[in-house]
């Protein structure tokens, strides 16, 4: 659990970076800095490892005050991925991977076993990587190592500042998910700095969206993209944004609240969805028109309905744009 | 086949014909005689250049690198300029006036000879040393403090590696220049190889001349070539650039 505690930077000759900033990281939560270039997310998410200094106000790590802290032992217990991966040229994968434990003093067989648990984690070989040097590697392979390396020696908190954003959509979008998947095993305490909305609203359990060092909003991403609470929020989204609500949600959401339309056996022009398929990409699909029917199908392939542009937009009406069940914050 | 390297080859075997044409006629004139029949001053000479060499150049690695290393610190950062321009003045003075100068100073003889050439040494060494630390990108030392890296352990684990291709170098440029330098000795009473070549100049005796520059070439190819080797042990596999691997 990080704590931010009216946290203010302000450097010397009076510019404000961040100012007077409350809110908390829960333990597990992936949480986004978003926000256009020099709103202070970077400069924030400095702050919590001591590498950036705080002027006024403070953070807590864990119930702890990090000023309290050693500046050294804070940092070894706070995972740190940066955008351009930070690989040290001169070492190998396994040598990079391994260095907070090596600070640590872990000895030389725990290293190499979580080192093989950590490249299984992420579907690379140790035994065939481990050896090789950062240059030989691919963008996506380098910032992937990058991510482990931050996990190395199991922090319960992990800096992100923009991880995958120097990496193409494709390379990102598998990295995301992967991300997502070894979350679901760690469950880390996570701040993410990213200027992406899609990646914010795909990565968070909940946004800070901030301008000028201040915090606009902090929700869930369904919630800032429906119910944004003032103009700036309301721009920065888009005018999109309801398509981007409906990245949050998938298929097997809408089947449980409205159903799906029934099939119709006459029409043989047909393409099948899985049923775990957000409901963004299902809608994009449909304005294709790649098929006179698309057929919602579960993992084991059994054909559970249809859907149609119409049961997306009722779902959009009814379920995320009117659902009253969330309560407003502020 | 194409054509940069059939120049290429051209220009190798043009080289060395000349190289070859060189020394048949100063073998032919019997130009190497002294280092024969006088071997014993030859080694005596040789091992003084050598030791000149020596002496100087792990002097200017002992002031280069550390200070190199100092001025790339944080704290130090505004006193670069101060000691760039120190250490540009060393190199700008002509190495003959330097020998003057340190005449006046140190009088004549092998410490003087070793001072002026550690002053001479120790620019390449130092700027190869900074621009060295300086090239290393700056998200990497980010990286390294943010995973709680002390900074003693970062010049180590990350900097010096990572610029040890250029102060190598560095090292390598000062060692040989220092080697040829190392002949002006003579003149401020320092002896080495110079001895022969000035005497050759004075006496228009191609023997001397030879039997001195010859071996003092030599030497300067030896040492850059064991140089090279040394680079290429101490120099980490990930961290050199990509055309010599």
């Amino acid at each position: 659990m990080i704590t931010f505690d009216k946290t203010t930077k302000t450097y010397e000759g009076g510019v404000t970076a961040v100012d007077g900033v409350d809110f908390t990281v829960e333990k597990g939560n992936i949480v986004v800095l978003l926000g256009p270039s020099g709103c202070g997310k970077t400069t924030l998410l400095r702050m919590v490892n001591r590498l950036e200094t705080i002027s006024d106000g403070k953070i807590t790590i864990d119930g702890e005050d990090s000023m309290s802290l050693d500046q050294i032992a804070l940092r070894r217990k706070i995972g740190y991925v940066i955008q351009s991966n930070g690989l040290f040229p001169n070492m190998t994968i396994e040598e990079n991977v391994m260095i907070v434990p090596d600070l640590l003093g872990w000895k030389k067989k725990e290293k190499r076993e979580r080192f093989n648990k950590l490249m299984e984690m992420i579907g690379l070989s140790g035994e065939k990587f481990g050896k090789r040097y950062p240059h030989e590697l691919s963008g996506g392979q380098q910032q992937r190592i990058g991510v482990i390396r931050a996990l190395a020696a199991d922090p319960p908190v992990m800096l992100m500042d923009e991880p995958f954003g120097a990496l193409d959509p494709i390379i990102r979008e598998k990295i995301q998910d992967e991300f997502l998947q070894i979350q679901r095993e760690v469950k880390k305490t996570i701040l993410f700095v990213s200027h992406d909305i899609d990646e914010a609203i795909k990565m968070a359990d909940k946004i800070v969206l901030l301008r000028g060092g201040e915090v606009m909003q902090y929700d869930t991403p369904s919630e800032m993209l429906v119910r944004p609470k003032n103009e700036f929020v309301r721009e920065f989204f888009g005018k999109d944004r309801a398509i981007k609500s409906l990245s949050l949600h998938t298929i097997q959401d809408l089947q449980e609240v409205i159903g799906l339309a029934n099939m119709d056996e006459t029409i043989s022009d047909t393409i099948t969805i899985n049923v775990n398929h957000d409901l963004r990409n299902t809608l994009s699909m449909l304005l294709n028109q790649e098929a006179d029917q698309v057929i919602v199908i579960d993992d084991e392939g059994n054909k559970l309905g249809a859907i149609t542009i119409d049961i997306v937009q009722k779902y959009l009406h009814f379920e995320i744009k009117a659902k009253p069940t969330l309560v407003q914050k502020g | 086949m194409n054509k940069k390297k059939v120049m290429s080859l051209v220009v190798s075997f043009f080289v060395y014909g000349i190289v070859a044409v060189f020394f048949i006629w100063a073998i032919s004139n019997s130009y190497f005689d002294y280092i024969f029949s006088q071997s014993s001053t030859f080694l005596y000479l040789l091992k003084q250049h050598m030791q000149l060499v020596l002496v100087s150049s792990l002097l200017a690695v002992g002031v280069a690198l550390p200070v190199g290393i100092l001025v790339t610190r944080r704290s130090f950062r505004r006193a670069e300029w101060l000691v760039s321009n120190t250490v540009n003045l060393g190199q700008t003075i002509p190495s003959l006036a330097v020998l003057a100068l340190m005449i006046s100073i140190l009088g004549i003889g092998f410490k003087t000879a070793v001072f002026a050439l550690f002053i001479y040494s120790l620019l390449p060494m130092y700027r190869n040393t900074v621009a060295g630390i300086d090239s290393i990108d700056e998200n990497l030392i980010d990286a390294a403090r943010g995973m709680g890296m002390k900074p003693i352990q970062i010049l180590f684990r990350i900097e010096l590696p990572n610029a040890s291709y250029s102060i190598l170098a560095g090292i390598r440029t000062a060692v040989v220049l220092n080697i040829g330098t190392a002949a002006l000795a003579y003149v401020v009473g320092g002896g080495g190889l110079g001895v022969w070549i000035f005497t050759g100049i004075q006496l228009f005796d191609n023997g001397y001349l030879i039997s001195g520059a010859i071996p003092v070439t030599l030497l300067a190819i030896f040492v850059d070539y064991l140089l090279r080797l040394l680079e290429r042990k101490i120099v980490p596999k990930g961290s050199k650039p990509p055309q010599e691997t």
